[in-house]
């Protein structure tokens, strides 16, 4: 009986090794472990067996069962491993088609500069001041050393509305405002962004509308260094570590002395080529320390208060570090511009 | 203004450096010069011939055959200029020359006949035409008989020089002359000058009894005064000074007319010279001009005066606007024998109103208009006077017949080189500041640790410590400034909370998907009306419209984004662009009364735009055009984003919106905004297919945001969800059921959703579905189920009592 057994076992254990699927191992279970099966069988005929072998014989009746029950699973796991894993390669899809379109949108160049000009500044320590687009003659130009019939008016031909109100010409407005509220104590610390509006012809190169941002700081012994370091700070901050700066003298009827910042030619390194017009130079803000006439019209002591002020154009800003070629791109609001600066 | 080198080295040695450096250094120490070119393209080899003889070429009738002497040998050239003539003095540009334009000039035949060079025009040498002298402009250019044959006609044309193109701000008038350019060019290079003698040999007759001066108003006219030069021979000026006026952009005309605009240049000071047998009278009377007076300019156009114009009359009638043009009738001409000569000083702005009104603006109204020097009124008279009589024939009378209330203030400034330093964030030593003063030629004392600086006239610029702390620094060197950072009081900057809001509208719509875009602020009349918010249109706004605007497209101020955004669209759609969502944050102007008498109120507003699809995935089936739920899902997405709860959308007409599908938008109460579908009518205006838009007022949302955020307690106990669908009519709105729903759902009700709304089959008509799911949860212990039936009854109860409704299967 013991061959049998070993003989069942065998036999079984060949089944399972050959079934292809779960249903022939099915078979072979039915076959061999059900109670028609020859193992039940061979345990049937036991009482035939002396006593002393009885219980030899029982166990490896129960170690063959086990062995093939145990071997069926094994199997059968292997078998539903496989199933799976052909149903699973069925199931392969084209990876390589377009994923289903999750659009973002995203800023306005102008908006992108603006914001990090800004930050910029608020990292040294600046506030952003907002005031009306629509303004006051008085602000506009008076309280900026700019009385009427003042030559300099001629320079920034404006959108007057009635004789006293204008489309503001610069964000300087902003300043003069600011510091009022300051009521003559310091310090005033601040950027002021803004739109910005002069009588000109559209083209490639002029805009009736336009951006600006002005910086100012007002305080006790400010220098013109102090201007000259600030300005650096910036430059390098957004044109890049290897750029340098260069302060030549100009002229704004609300700063004495009064400054205008070139920057070195990214493309020639201040060679002179193209781009600078030979220069090795391209002019990017006009600065100053605050004109005492401002200061005391805002009603800051002169004596006590100095400051410095500088103003520059984003548009042009946006032209020289993008390349953008026609100011009208920033307001005709033409997708397959706007989609080029999205990228964060 | 441009300014000859060759004309400037006359008062400064220039020979050690060129016309580029010295370009480089006066930019950088305060005036742009523009640019630095040659007065001429490459030229070379062209000398000065004498036409010996001039014949007929013997096979063209047009073409002289010249013999021309020019000095080492005699060259046949063939000259087609009708002005050629025998013995006259001629540029010959010789074989192997090279004129402008890189032509370069060989021996050539013409018709069978050598030419062996070409007799040149002042065009062909480089000089523009509106700079040739009239009888030249048309023919070959003859030099003056006192030339050498053989000589270099580049030299003697001044075709070598370099000129200085200088772009001037408004304060630095003073270099608009030939002086002021010297001693700015002195001071930086720290070189001597040297300026004209003005020597004059005067005649025993005095001017008094030729002319009178007589100034009605003196504050326009502080200063005339009036010279007669007896004996002029009007005739061409010397060839160095036509080449001056031409290299400084003004044609030469005759010696008289020369002179005072040579004056005019050196000294910027604007002269006039009337034809004193022509002026009319002897006395020169200076005066407003009567309203509608007439005159007849030298331009020969007639033009009407008004009373704040100021004019030069002989007493009866005018005879020339004040610093803008002379009368046509006392003009110099070839007759003249007698030189009136007017050397005055007008103010400023009433010659920039006479040259504006005429839109005259001269070289010499330009100068009046920035204020000339007082001290140099009469010496550039003068100076007029001493050319007129060297080069013109005349004879000075004695004494000047002047008018002369002119206050002549020189500037005093008093600083100490702390202060200075102080400003600069610099060491300059006292003695360098001294060096920059003397060099700029500012008369000074020493005074304790400082000076006392007393500036020139021509320097009206200069009148307080900042200006000279200017003009040290620009000639000190803004280069040797060192870089230091602010040393005051720590201060931290940040973004306000209204700043902070629109970053984080910017962030939340730009991440949903929208373009964000600028448009103008200034938009057409109509436009300016249109799709105006009802809290705004409330408020009935006034138009405000430009005083004088350029066009209509830019005329009027805008009450809403929209109109302006909506064209963008149309601007992309003709471009092939479909599906599209732009928006804008920007301002609306609000003038709340007629006529604009303070500012207009700015309402800060953020309105988008959306067409086409908004979701477009066909190959799996996932398209979807944009709808006015799509826009309402931004707008609702937004107000969660920045917290502000509790906005109702209420269904409403907004002018030139879908009237069927528009929502204002309302919080607490307060109207701040509407979204939806544009009218049909106003998409085809656009060439827009269906469009759909949103207009928010931005300072309302501020108001209402919540601006606390405190943390909450994570629910421990389990939710139970409920479905409930009602049959109602139509016309009932889900948002009025949804509020029953709430009230009626007890304190466990957490959150109520749409989600499934039906009509049509098996739906009586005029009827719908809505089904809502229901959220019960308490936050203290686990619902029972006798507290949510009870809560649902409530709610069926209330639901189909308030509507007729009927709950669904
Ligand atoms: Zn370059």
């Amino acid at each position: 009986m013991k061959e049998r057994l070993e003989e069942l076992r065998n036999e079984a254990l060949e089944k399972v090794k050959k079934a292809e699927n779960v249903k022939e191992l099915q078979d072979v279970r039915v076959s061999y472990l059900g109670k028609k099966g020859p193992i039940t069988e061979v345990l049937r005929g036991m009482g035939k067996l002396p006593a002393e072998e009885r219980p030899i014989i029982g166990q490896l009746a129960n170690e063959v069962r086990e062995s093939i029950a145990k071997s069926i699973e094994e199997k059968q796991t292997q078998l539903e491993k496989e199933a799976l894993e052909k149903q699973l390669r069925e199931e392969t899809i084209d990876v390589t088609l377009p994923g289903r379109p999750n659009t973002v949108g995203g800023p306005h160049l102008l908006t992108k500069l603006i914001q990090e000009i800004e930050d910029l500044f608020i990292g040294m320590g600046f506030e952003v001041a907002e005031g009306p687009e629509v303004e006051s003659d008085y602000y506009n130009f008076e309280a900026l050393n700019l009385p009427k019939g003042h030559p300099a008016r001629d320079m920034q031909d404006s959108f007057y509305i009635t004789e006293e109100i204008l489309m503001r010409t610069h964000t300087s407005p902003v300043q003069a405002r600011t510091m009022e509220k300051h009521e003559g104590k310091g310090p005033v610390k601040i950027i002021c962004p803004g739109k910005v509006y002069r009588r000109d012809t559209d083209d490639a190169t002029h805009s009736h509308q336009f951006t600006q941002i002005e910086g100012l700081y007002v305080d006790k012994n400010v220098r013109m260094s102090d201007l000259k370091g600030v300005l650096n700070t910036f430059a390098k901050k957004m044109f890049g570590e290897d750029r340098e700066i260069r302060l030549r003298p100009s002229f704004f009827p609300f700063t004495e002395p009064s400054v205008e910042m070139d920057i070195s030619c990214k493309m020639c390194h201040g060679e002179g080529c193209s781009v600078c017009k030979g220069t090795g130079w391209i002019e990017i803000l006009g600065a100053g320390m605050v004109h005492p006439n401002v200061l005391r019209m805002a009603g800051f002591d002169p004596d006590e208060y100095n400051g410095f002020a500088f103003g520059m154009g984003p548009e042009r800003i946006a032209m020289l570090k993008y390349g953008v070629d026609d100011i009208r791109h920033f307001y005709i609001n033409d997708v397959r511009f706007l989609k080029q600066f999205h990228h964060a | 203004m441009l300014v000859s080198i060759n004309w400037l080295k006359q008062y400064i040695d220039l020979d050690d450096i060129t016309p580029e450096e010295l370009a480089e250094k006066i930019t950088k120490s305060g005036i742009e010069v523009d640019s630095a070119r040659p007065i001429v393209d490459q030229i070379k080899k062209v000398v000065v011939g004498y036409v010996k003889s001039c014949e007929k070429h013997p096979n063209a009738d047009k073409l002289n055959l010249c013999q021309v002497d020019v000095g080492d040998e005699e060259l046949q050239i063939i000259c087609g200029a009708p002005n050629v003539q025998a013995g006259q003095k001629v540029a010959v540009a010789k074989p192997g020359a090279r004129l402008p334009g890189g032509m370069k000039i060989k021996k050539t035949k013409l018709r069978g006949v050598e030419s062996q060079g070409m007799i040149c025009s002042l065009q062909e040498l480089g000089i523009d035409d509106k700079f040739v002298q009239k009888e030249f402009v048309d023919g070959i250019f003859v030099f003056p008989d006192d030339v050498e044959v053989g000589e270099d006609a580049i030299k003697l044309l001044n075709l070598n020089d370099t000129i200085l193109e200088l772009e001037l701000t408004p304060n630095r008038s003073d270099c608009l002359s030939m002086i002021g350019v010297a001693y700015e060019v002195a001071a930086i290079l720290g070189k001597d000058l040297k300026l004209p003698e003005v020597l004059i040999d005067s005649m025993n007759e005095d001017a008094a009894d030729y002319v009178q001066v007589k100034v009605e108003n003196p504050e326009l006219n502080p200063y005339y005064g009036a010279f007669i030069i007896k004996n002029i021979q009007v005739g061409p000026s010397p060839l160095w000074m036509q080449n001056r006026l031409i290299a400084a952009g003004i044609r030469p005309i005759n010696n008289v007319v020369d002179i005072t605009n040579y004056v005019l240049l050196e000294y910027g000071q604007p002269l006039h010279a009337f034809d004193y047998d022509r002026f009319g009278s002897k006395e020169v009377v200076i005066r407003t001009a009567k309203k509608d007076e007439k005159i007849q300019t030298l331009d020969d156009e007639e033009r009407t005066l008004k009373e704040d114009h100021l004019v030069i009359t002989n007493g009866k009638e005018p005879v020339a606007i004040a610093g803008v043009m002379g009368g046509a009738d006392s003009e110099v001409s070839q007759e003249t024998t007698t030189v009136l000569l007017e050397a005055a000083y007008f103010d400023p702005q009433t010659v920039r109103k006479g040259s504006k009104d005429h839109q005259l603006r001269s070289e010499a109204s330009i100068r009046f208009e920035k204020g000339v020097d007082p001290k140099r009124v009469k010496e550039a008279g003068l100076r007029a006077c001493q050319l007129l009589e060297q080069y013109a024939g005349g004879k000075v009378l004695s004494g000047v017949v002047e008018f002369n209330e002119l206050e002549v203030i020189e500037n005093v400034v008093e600083f100490s080189s702390d202060q200075i330093n102080q400003v600069l964030g610099t060491n300059i030593s006292k003695g360098e500041m001294e060096e920059i003063i003397a060099r700029l030629r500012f008369d000074y004392e020493h005074k304790g640790e400082g000076f006392k600086v007393i500036v020139p006239t021509r320097r009206g610029d200069v009148s307080i410590v900042e200006d000279m702390v200017e003009e040290i620094a620009r000639i000190y060197g803004y280069d040797r400034l060192p870089y230091t950072l602010p040393e005051g009081t720590g201060h931290a900057g940040r973004l306000t909370e209204q700043q902070q809001l629109k970053r984080n509208i910017h962030r939340y719509l730009q991440g949903s998907g929208l373009n964000e875009s600028w448009t103008y602020s200034l938009t057409t009349r109509k436009r300016s009306g249109l799709l105006v918010s009802p809290e705004v249109k409330a408020l009935n706004p006034v138009p405000v419209k430009l005083a004088m605007p350029m066009s209509e497209a830019h005329s009027h101020l805008r009450l809403s984004l929209l109109p302006e955004l909506l064209a963008s669209l149309q601007y992309n759609i003709a471009r092939k662009q479909a599906d599209l969502a732009l928006y804008e944050l920007g301002s609306v102007y609000i003038n709340r009364k007629k006529g604009l008498i303070s500012l207009p109120e700015e309402q800060l507003r953020i309105a988008g735009a959306l067409t086409g699809l908004w979701m477009n995935h066909p190959w799996q089936k996932e398209t979807k055009a944009v709808d006015f739920y799509v826009v309402k899902g931004i707008l609702e997405g937004l107000f969660d984003y920045i917290h502000l709860n509790g906005v109702q959308f209420e269904a409403d007409e907004v002018e030139g919106m879908h009237p069927g599908r528009c929502a204002v938008l309302k919080v607490n109460g307060e109207t701040f905004g509407f979204l939806g579908q544009l009218h049909p009518s106003l998409q085809n205006e656009y060439d827009l297919k269906d469009t759909y838009v949103f207009d928010i007022n931005l300072e309302k949302i501020l108001e209402h945001m919540d601006k606390v955020e405190q943390f909450v307690p994570i629910p421990r106990y389990p939710s139970v969800s409920q479905d409930l669908a009602f049959v109602v009519s139509e016309q009932v709105s889900s948002s009025d059921i949804l509020e029953v729903i709430k009230d009626a759902g007890g304190s466990y009700l957490q959150k109520v959703d749409v989600f499934d709304v039906y009509q049509g089959e098996h739906m009586e008509k005029g009827k719908k579905s809505i089904a809502y799911r229901l959220l019960f949860q308490n936050p203290e212990a686990t619902l029972t189920d006798e507290e949510v039936d009870q809560a649902r009854e409530n709610i069926i109860t209330s639901v189909k009592e308030k509507f007729h409704a009927e709950l669904r299967g």
